[in-house]
């Protein structure tokens, strides 16, 4: 045996106990699962997610059911939540009106995240004139202020007759054309901070495809940002969509959200304040619930945090 | 003489210094400027130098991750920089490079068998499909890792352990060629002598030729069949691992072996130290001429006219390329080498020195203690392990 065969085999012996497999992922979950934060924003937006799919679930009550005679009724036993200026059920109202909250939330935060983190790594990975294109084009529309830039929008596209589905879209898409760009410069510093590593340089080394580069060593160690950001951000749209709504310019009736329902609780402020508060109180609870999540995730997926 | 399997000529990596609004070019850092040298089969060059000299540009710029400005790189008989596409990429299944952070050096997010069997996924026709989990536990059980292991992720690994992950990776195609770029400088002394320990059985089994980088001149004499002295972007010295320790020529290499610690008490003041001043010249700037004359102990008005050729000069023994205009012997490091070879080991079939033999039982290495560890108290240039032909005498005597 020589010395060297005995040093080695040694060292693989006496190798301090690795354990099972555990991936930075599964750590991760684990670390989510013992936060008590991440349990009661997930269980808020669950809750808010169903009444958005599965609104009969919550109540029998036709949200579209006007009863004059009872207009402006306070929170009653029939009534839980009273009722409207026109009479309709606030708590029906409030059911249903998650719909449009979420459907904006998700789906714009779905377009903005996919731009900006297609743009981001493209213009990190690529650089040159690339970056330099890409990055001007998100300055300048960084600087357009994102309701400002809605609110044209949406008065540039007026959606009086639209369908349901139109008029959300008309929305996300608003906000999305403006949203994008914070998501381009967060996931351009990330990729950027990821491809100095010696493990992109060992896969171009062994002669790997910029695609495949891309696919598992750039994206994999860059999108934990972009989803804690994405998380947050998934709340402020929905605020947002409310504003738009509450402008008179977002969704508007017949289709029924929260912003729409403030809008239409303003002409009682200090007579019906009831009518402001349960759509309020609404938005407000998920907004709080994905930001939550999204602060849970972010000390989940940071190590520098735990 | 071995065959050359990479053959460098007149290398030369400039990146460019940007400045203003308009982003115009400046300047030039010159990391590499015009290095020339072989690389013959089975053989491990090292390369050493401080911290700025371009030897980590001179592996990234072999290894094509970074495009040379200028000079050529023959491959095995192929101008490596006029290839591409698919050309390129079959060249790079025989050179191979090993970094020097293992903890950079590893993705994360990657289990060891999606790390080491990457070479085999890019690089299809190498290994059958439903053979690449067996070749993946063959390359951890090379290293000396457990083949089990192969689910695991990198962070459950201590530092020797992920640097073995890293050479499994870059001798999973069996290259030719391996760069290894200071691949022991982050880890523990003991880890060291191991790392550099499977280095060389990597290298007697498999034939591999080392392009070893580093900083530490023990490790380099240790591992190293020839030595390269880098400084400032430029080879000054370039021999075998005698002619550059025992008869440095330039007087940088001169200075570096007088600042090699030797911690024996006995020979503590008596030792001739060449210290020298200021620190290194930016290399966007360099001296005119000779480019250490700003430092160096001999310089006279011809250096900073001239530049020194690096050509054969003599060494008290057959001579060996050096560039300095007034390039002598001059004994540094007072080694005694004790050959520790067993007589069946030593020169290979193609007379390259393929890794270090194990002493005798009988007789423990200087400076290696029962377990294989270097002893950091023991001089450094004690525990390399000498040449056959290199007499156990006294230094003085010898030269």
């Amino acid at each position: 045996m020589t010395e060297q065969a005995i040093v080695e085999t040694a060292h693989s012996s006496d190798a301090n106990p690795v354990g099972e497999a555990r991936s930075l992922g599964a750590d991760a979950r684990r670390a989510l699962a013992r936060n008590p934060l991440f349990w009661i924003s997930a269980t808020m937006i669950f809750i808010f997610v169903l009444m958005a799919i599965w609104p009969s679930l919550f109540t029998n009550t036709d949200p579209t059911e006007a009863v004059l005679s009872q207009a402006r009724e306070r929170p009653n036993s029939e009534a839980w939540f009273g009722r409207d200026i026109q009479g309709y059920d606030i708590y029906a109202r409030v059911i249903y009106g998650a719909r449009a909250s979420i459907l904006v939330g998700v789906f714009t935060t779905l377009f903005t995240t996919t731009i900006g983190a297609a743009l981001g790594i493209t213009a990190a990975y690529f650089g040159g004139w690339t970056d330099s294109l890409i990055s001007r084009v998100t300055d300048i529309f960084f600087a357009i202020p994102l309701l400002l830039g809605a609110i044209l929008f949406m008065s540039a596209f007026p959606s009086s007759n639209d369908p349901y589905f139109v008029v959300v879209f008309k929305v996300v898409a608003a906000i999305s054309l403006l949203g994008w760009p914070a998501l381009t410069r967060l996931m351009r510093s990330s990729v950027m901070q990821v491809l100095p590593n010696d493990y992109v340089q060992a896969a171009r080394a062994l002669g790997a495809s910029p695609w495949r580069i891309i696919r598992s060593h750039v994206i994999p160690n860059s999108l934990g940002p972009i989803i804690v950001v994405a998380t947050i951000n998934l709340g402020a749209y929905i605020a947002l969509e409310a504003t738009l709504s509450f402008l008179g310019i977002g969704l508007q009736p017949p289709v029924i959200s929260w912003g729409v329902s403030i809008n239409d609780a303003i002409v009682g402020l200090r007579t019906t304040p009831h009518m402001l508060f349960f759509p309020s109180l609404f938005l407000s609870l998920t907004v709080l619930a994905f930001i939550m999540l999204g602060d849970a995730v972010r000390d989940a997926y940071d190590p520098k945090t735990r | 003489m071995p065959e050359v399997i990479l053959r460098a000529t007149d290398l030369v990596k400039h990146y460019p210094i940007k400045a203003g609004v308009l982003r115009h070019t400046v300047g030039h850092v010159k990391a590499v400027d015009g290095v020339s040298f072989d690389l013959h089969k089975g053989e491990t060059l090292g390369i050493v130098g401080e911290s700025g000299c371009g030897k980590s540009t001179l592996g990234r710029v072999l290894m094509r991750l970074e495009e040379p400005t200028s000079g050529s790189v023959d491959f095995d008989g192929v101008d490596m920089f006029q290839q591409s596409g698919s050309a390129m990429r079959r060249l790079r299944r025989d050179i191979q490079i090993i970094f020097q952070d293992p903890y950079t050096s590893l993705n994360p997010r990657k289990t060891v068998g999606d790390i080491i069997g990457e070479p085999f996924e890019i690089h299809r026709e190498v290994v059958p499909k439903g053979g690449r989990k067996k070749a993946v536990q063959d390359l951890l059980d090379v290293v000396g890792l457990n083949p089990e292991h192969i689910n695991r992720y990198p962070h459950q690994f201590s530092g020797g352990q992920r640097q073995r992950i890293g050479i499994a990776r870059g001798i999973a195609l069996r290259p030719k060629v391996l760069i290894c770029d200071e691949p022991v400088s982050a880890l523990d002394v003991s880890v060291q002598a191991q790392v550099v320990n499977l280095l060389e059985r990597l290298q007697r089994e498999m034939g591999l030729a080392y392009l070893f980088i580093a900083h530490d001149l023990s490790v380099v004499r240790h591992i190293s069949d020839r030595v390269g002295v880098m400084y400032l972007g430029k080879m000054v010295e370039l021999g075998t691992e005698d002619e550059v320790y025992q008869r440095p020529t330039h007087p940088y290499t001169q200075a570096l072996l007088s600042a090699v610690p030797v911690p024996d008490p006995t020979l503590r003041g008596k030792r001739e130290q060449i210290v020298l001043s200021g620190d290194v010249p930016s290399p966007a700037n360099p001296p005119s001429g000779c480019r250490f004359h700003t430092r160096c102990f001999k310089a006279q008005d011809v250096c900073s006219v001239e530049e020194p050729e690096f050509v054969q000069r003599p060494d008290g023994a057959g001579g060996h390329r050096s560039a300095c205009h007034f390039a002598e012997v001059r004994q540094i490091v007072p080694t005694s080498d004790i050959p520790t070879r067993e007589p069946d080991e030593g020169r290979g079939s193609d007379g390259a020195r393929i890794g270090a033999g194990a002493p005798p039982e009988d007789v423990p290495a200087p400076g290696v203690d029962e377990r294989g560890v270097i002893d950091p108290t023991r001089p450094a240039a004690d525990y390399q392990i000498g040449h056959d032909d290199v007499a156990p005498e006294p230094r003085d005597r010898q030269s």
